[in-house]
């Protein structure tokens, strides 16, 4: 359907939806709808009880239901090659469609890193026969993550990179950064940024404030992250480069973004549903699923951070879906990794947290839950007809409580886990196909539902 | 509430009921035949994953002195998957059905993980910077004999905050008791919002003269090649504790083992206002109190905070 994203190929959908409430924003969808899918994609959308179903359809009884574009993450860590023991294509997509995200872009940090056109092409081939929503893949900026050479970025690119990223890691250099800002001129692609100074974040390993001065343990201070916005908006700005900005987590850096968008620099960025509704004060009890980087930070920061993903300063929602094995989070907390799964919680918590809350419309998180594909140069998804059909039906009446019932992703370590959040995602399609279903879809007598 | 995990755990009235229970434990250690059957057939295992003299030492005392059953483990190392091997060794040793577990560990949090995993009643004697709440108990106590009441006493703790467990639960205890904290270092090792946990901040010793107790920490050597500051001559300098800076009235308190020359003079180390010795004393009365309130008695730590 869309360039540079790949997944398997099933049979397309063909669906009846009666009675959706579609949200979408960029359709200018606010109302009640039947919505016809054929052939996998939007063929037709009618008032409540217009369209017939046509032999062979399924027919999904929405009423009370929300119909919503399919969510783009575009910050995932699916850990294949290399660590499939945590994640991989199958499961990664598996947590997406179950989260409503019709579409994810995966991270190279894997082992080995995907940092040469052979490794991408295998993962390309894999994705083809494993994904269940369409995956972009990112290659990395420098050769092993190691901030020393540049990959082979046109050929990556002819090899299906979305884009560029040394994700996990900054990169320190800035005449090593410089110098793949200009190559990007040859090579297209966006180039990612994990931005965070080593010298001032150290060994931290949690927010630097109250709470790590209460616990003992060493701290990230803000300023490790703003100043290397700053100085690469600066760069990017010098070099009209194209650079998006990964998981922003303070006020600071919100700041250093909105000053370079004004000044015209080209950059876009993403925001962490962790880090708009969690605080560094869930790191008091010392548990592992709170430890990410960056780290969760003051509730000044997390407010700064709603109010620009509002304004649209923050362009998007990503998950930073980052699986790790139980014996992993398992351990004293400086010693776990860091990380938190996101895409099987994101839109439930968004929704609870901020719009339940009055923090944020809905209309405006759909719009940031979908604008990660215009980072990367593609469509965002939208229910309009003749679109491939993306969506997905959410329950917003329905309380569950996160983990209760396993999760789709190999892994645990949500931060969310064992909250009571409302939303719960009911049914995907990606790329025209049923991605997703929930259990009580299946088990609720859908016999008239041929999903 | 069966551990003692952190400070936090417990309430003033909690505190002053354990140093009640270790003034007659105390009273035990002054007898020829210093033991009371209070644990007789229990176990108690001691944990340490870190270099510990006194500690270490003085738990065991106060677990032989109670007639529990003890097993002392030491595991020094390095190995990078500690916290795996951690769980594989409670869940062994759970095994023996120890009554308590004494812990000292490297790692923030590390006593609470093992009270995640055992039956056994947890006592924190140490994970990493976070806290050493005997430590702070041993110190009231050993105050509290001396002062009566820690009520309006103004405790400074000078040195190192940073690096600290020490400094941590003894800024909250002696908080919870009642008085009046500064912490006095560096500016590159007291840790930012440190005022948070209910405390001044100050970066010089001017105003050292207002203290009824000085509280000092212990200046670790490889602060220096951290550059946390410049040489250990110039904090020496700026912070060392001598009998110049204090007065004749101010009590002086270390946690041991003293840097002599670095952090405290010689003269100071020896002077009959340090309570150095009576801190180490203090170490296994309280230590037997806590032992026992966990393991026999209970209504202290009922009464958390």
């Amino acid at each position: 359907m869309l360039p540079r994203l790949y997944h398997h190929p099933a049979a397309p959908a063909e669906l009846l939806i009666t009675g959706a409430h579609v949200v979408d924003p960029r359709a200018q969808l606010d109302e009640v709808h039947d919505i016809l899918v054929r052939d996998g994609h939007i063929a037709e959308l009618g008032s409540p009880g217009s369209l017939p179903a046509p032999a062979g359809a399924g027919v999904l009884d929405a009423t009370g239901k929300h119909a919503f574009p399919g969510f783009v993450d575009p910050h995932v860590h699916l850990r294949t090659p290399g660590q499939e023991y945590k994640e991989d294509l199958e499961t990664g997509t598996a947590a997406a469609a179950a989260g409503g995200f019709c579409a994810v872009i995966a991270m190279p940090n894997t082992s080995p890193v995907v940092d040469d056109a052979a490794i991408l092409g295998s993962l390309v081939q894999h994705a083809g026969r494993a994904a269940r929503v369409p995956v972009g893949f990112l290659a990395s900026i420098t050769r092993g993550l190691r901030g020393e050479e540049l990959t082979e970025m046109a050929e990556l690119r002819d090899a299906g990179a979305l884009g560029f990223t040394d994700d996990g890691k900054p990169v320190v250099s800035a005449g090593m950064l410089r110098k793949a800002l200009q190559y990007q001129r040859l090579a297209g692609g966006v180039i990612a940024l994990h931005e965070e100074d080593p010298a001032l974040s150290g060994d931290g390993v949690m927010h630097e404030g109250a709470v790590s001065a209460r616990l003992g343990l060493a701290g990230i201070p803000t300023l490790s992250e703003s100043t290397m916005v700053a100085r690469d908006a600066a760069l990017a700005r010098y070099e009209d480069a194209r650079v998006h900005f990964l998981h922003l987590s303070c006020s600071e850096s919100v700041q250093a973004l909105a000053q370079a968008k004004q000044a015209g620099a080209r950059v876009s960025a993403e925001a962490c549903p962790h880090h708009l509704t969690l605080t560094d004060d869930a790191v008091r009890g010392l548990d592992s699923r709170f430890k990410m980087n960056p780290p969760l930070r003051t509730d000044g920061d997390r407010r700064a951070l709603v109010e620009a993903l509002r304004s649209g300063v923050i362009d998007c929602v990503a998950t930073d879906h980052a699986p790790h094995a139980r014996h992993e989070k398992e351990a004293p907390f400086e010693r776990a990794p860091m990380g938190t799964t996101g895409l099987e919680t994101a839109f439930a918590a968004l929704f609870t947290e901020l719009v339940l809350a009055g923090e944020l419309t809905l209309p405006t998180l759909i719009e940031r839950m979908t604008a990660g594909a215009a980072v990367y140069e593609l469509a965002p998804p939208r229910i309009a007809p003749g679109d491939p059909a993306n969506l997905c039906i959410v329950d917003l009446r329905e309380q569950f409580e996160v983990g209760a019932d396993g999760y789709a992703s190999r892994s645990q370590n949500c931060c969310f886990h064992g909250r009571a959040l409302r939303g719960p995602v009911m049914l995907t399609l990606a790329a025209g196909q049923v991605a997703f279903r929930a259990r009580m879809l299946t088990e609720a007598g859908t016999g008239a539902v041929a999903l | 509430m069966n551990h003692l995990i952190s400070i936090d755990d417990l309430s003033r009235p909690g505190i002053e009921w354990i140093l009640d229970r270790a003034e007659s434990f105390a009273e035990v250690a002054g007898r020829e035949i210093k033991k009371v059957p209070a644990l007789r057939g229990r176990t108690v295992v001691n944990l340490f994953y870190e270099a510990s003299t006194r500690t270490s030492s003085s738990f065991e005392l106060a677990a032989k002195r109670l007639s529990a059953d003890v097993v002392s483990i030491r595991s020094v190392g390095s190995s990078v998957d500690k916290g795996e091997s951690l769980k594989d060794t409670v869940e062994t040793l759970s095994a023996y059905d120890p009554a308590a577990i004494v812990i000292r560990s490297p790692d923030v949090g590390a006593a609470q993980l093992v009270a995640s995993w055992t039956a056994a009643a947890v006592i924190n004697a140490g994970d990493g910077k976070h806290e050493h709440p005997t430590q702070a108990l041993l110190d009231v106590f050993t105050l509290r004999r001396k002062l009566g009441s820690l009520d309006g006493a103004r405790i400074w703790i000078v040195g190192d905050v940073l690096h600290s467990r020490v400094a941590r639960s003894n800024i909250l205890a002696f908080n919870r008791m009642g008085a009046d904290v500064t912490v006095c270092g560096p500016p590159t090792l007291l840790p930012r919002e440190i005022e948070s946990l209910g405390c001044a901040a100050t970066a010089t010793l001017e105003r050292l003269h207002e203290a009824d107790v000085v509280y000092v920490l212990r200046m670790q050597q490889e602060r220096m090649r951290e550059s946390f500051v410049p040489s250990l001559r110039e904090y020496a300098i700026r912070y060392q504790i001598d009998t110049a800076r204090l007065r004749a009235e101010q009590i002086l308190m270390h946690p041991g083992p003293v840097n002599r020359g670095v952090e405290l003079s010689a003269e100071a180390i020896d002077s009959p206002q340090a309570l150095i010795g009576e801190q180490v004393k203090a170490g296994v009365a309280v230590r037997m109190a806590v032992l026992y309130e966990l393991l026999v008695g209970a209504p202290a730590l009922a009464m958390a905070a």
